[in-house]
């Protein structure tokens, strides 16, 4: 069974996303120190609220290089909401040093008539990615955020995997090899966000 | 473009939804996390657990009915009643809700919104705020006071004065009923509402008084409201959520379709 790992540093519910993946048919364990990675075939770190604070709490459980050498390894990852902006160089929202695997920052929504940006929004993929796979174009998902990242470097309309317009397009998912982000949370979504939980667990499973 | 939400509200006592003239006139309604499933399927855009026995015994349960809402509806789940410290807070957010509802401590100690603001993020605080009027002389510009305890307290607030403030302190979005139109079924305040919506930058979810799918368009057209919540017309089954997307989507306003299963 294709395990998945999930990484809790005390930013937002798990119950979800663990429930998800069962509902998916993977075998989830709960990460909160290195060795829980052991024998894990996926990694997911979700998490809501400001950088700063994440990368506090993921240093004091001695995760950030355990979760870099996971990436630089080119293995299943999946960030979600501040799990992907984490992937970044930094955040505009309180000026803090993330973990720099993608180049860009993570920005504030320009041009948006409210924010928090709350509610279903389209997804707009660029470009056909498994993580998407039966999910239909355009499908929409559910987000609660006020900042998204804004890659950059020469591969980024690589990394851009999709858009989201709310005010002006902002980028809603990315993807890397076997890393992905998503800005919005498919543990919230419905069913399209049960099947790329689904998906991601079964490219974690193949990459095995 | 961003869906305007349409968010059954579940009263909850006891472990039980209950349905009734706000607070009085209980009436046993289901277990909740299978009506929230129910909603989930139909097409709700977001679930809102309001706890009105919020009494200590009841916080466990709240939890427990939260963590097994979360494990078979996999939408958004907004919970309020009874939290009044960040810890708290925290408890419900860990069985499993996004955002949590401040009313009455929020009123009564304003720095809590602050406080859990800083600590989970504005996009997890919504400040509820419930608000009768005041000034009902024509001519004079309307205004509507903050209640509280379920419109028992009257607190001498201006309530567009107070909804500026809990944004100012961190509120991500504003859950907005008139006192005098809930439970009556003759539509949302659509004054109050746009009073508040013109005044924040963050969303504002209408309440209290839908009768059908044409006050749910008032709400947005002429009030502004992000979202709009109802009760009743759900429970009773008046209106199903697929008929009022559909009314609204007629009026040009954005929904997201109903899942085809749900039909």
């Amino acid at each position: 069974m294709t395990r998945i790992a999930v990484v809790d540093y005390g930013a937002g519910n798990l119950v979800s996303i663990d429930q998800a993946l069962r509902v998916a048919g993977a075998d989830v364990v709960i990460v909160r120190a290195e060795p829980d990675l052991d024998g894990a075939d996926g990694l997911i770190v979700p998490g809501v609220g400001a950088a700063r604070p994440a990368m506090d709490r993921l240093r004091r459980r001695a995760l950030v290089e355990p979760i870099r050498r996971w990436i630089a390894d080119d293995r299943p990852f999946l960030g979600i909401c501040l799990g992907m902006q984490l992937l970044f160089d930094g955040s505009d929202e309180d000026g803090a040093r993330t973990l720099g695997i993608l180049p860009g920052r993570t920005i504030r929504l320009t041009g948006a008539p409210r924010l928090p940006h709350i509610g279903w929004n389209a997804v707009r993929r660029r470009r056909p990615h498994p993580l998407f796979a039966g999910v239909e174009a355009d499908a929409p998902f559910y987000f609660v955020h006020s900042y998204a990242p804004l890659p950059a470097g020469p591969d980024v309309a690589d990394v851009a995997l999709a858009v989201t317009d709310h005010g002006s397009d902002f980028v809603s998912a990315v993807a890397h090899g076997r890393l992905a982000g998503v800005q919005f949370h498919p543990e919230r979504s419905g069913r399209d966000g049960l099947r790329l939980l689904a998906n991601f667990a079964s490219l974690a499973g193949r990459a095995a | 473009m961003l869906a305007v939400r349409v968010i059954p509200c579940l009263d909850v006592a006891g472990g039980r939804v209950v349905k009734g003239t706000r607070f009085v006139d209980l009436v046993d309604e289901g277990d909740p996390p299978e009506l929230a499933e129910r909603y989930a399927r139909e097409g709700a855009d977001e679930i809102v657990f309001l706890d009105i026995s919020a009494a200590p015994e009841g916080r466990a349960t709240l939890r427990d009915i939260v963590e097994r809402t979360a494990r078979r509806a996999f939408v958004p789940l907004t919970v309020g009643g009874g939290v009044r410290t960040p810890s708290e807070m925290r408890d419900v957010l860990r069985a499993g809700a996004d955002k949590v509802s401040l009313n009455t401590a929020a009123v009564a100690d304003p720095d809590l919104v602050r406080r859990c603001a800083r600590r989970f993020g504005s996009q997890a605080v919504v400040v509820a705020i419930d608000a009768r009027r005041t000034v009902m002389s024509p001519g004079r510009p309307a205004a509507w006071e903050v209640v509280v305890k379920g419109g028992r307290e009257t607190t001498g607030l201006d309530a567009v004065g107070w909804a500026e403030r809990a944004v100012e302190l961190g509120a991500g979005e504003l859950l907005v009923t008139s006192i005098d139109r809930d439970g009556t079924q003759s539509g949302y305040d659509t004054a109050l509402l746009r009073a508040i919506a013109d005044r924040v930058p963050v969303p504002v979810v209408a309440s209290g008084g839908a009768a059908g799918p044409a006050d749910f368009v008032a709400a947005v057209l002429e009030g502004g409201a992000s979202a709009v919540l109802a009760a009743s017309i759900f429970h009773r089954r008046q209106h199903s959520i697929a008929a009022v997307k559909a009314v609204m989507a007629a009026a040009g306003i954005p929904v997201r379709p109903v899942p085809e299963t749900a039909a």
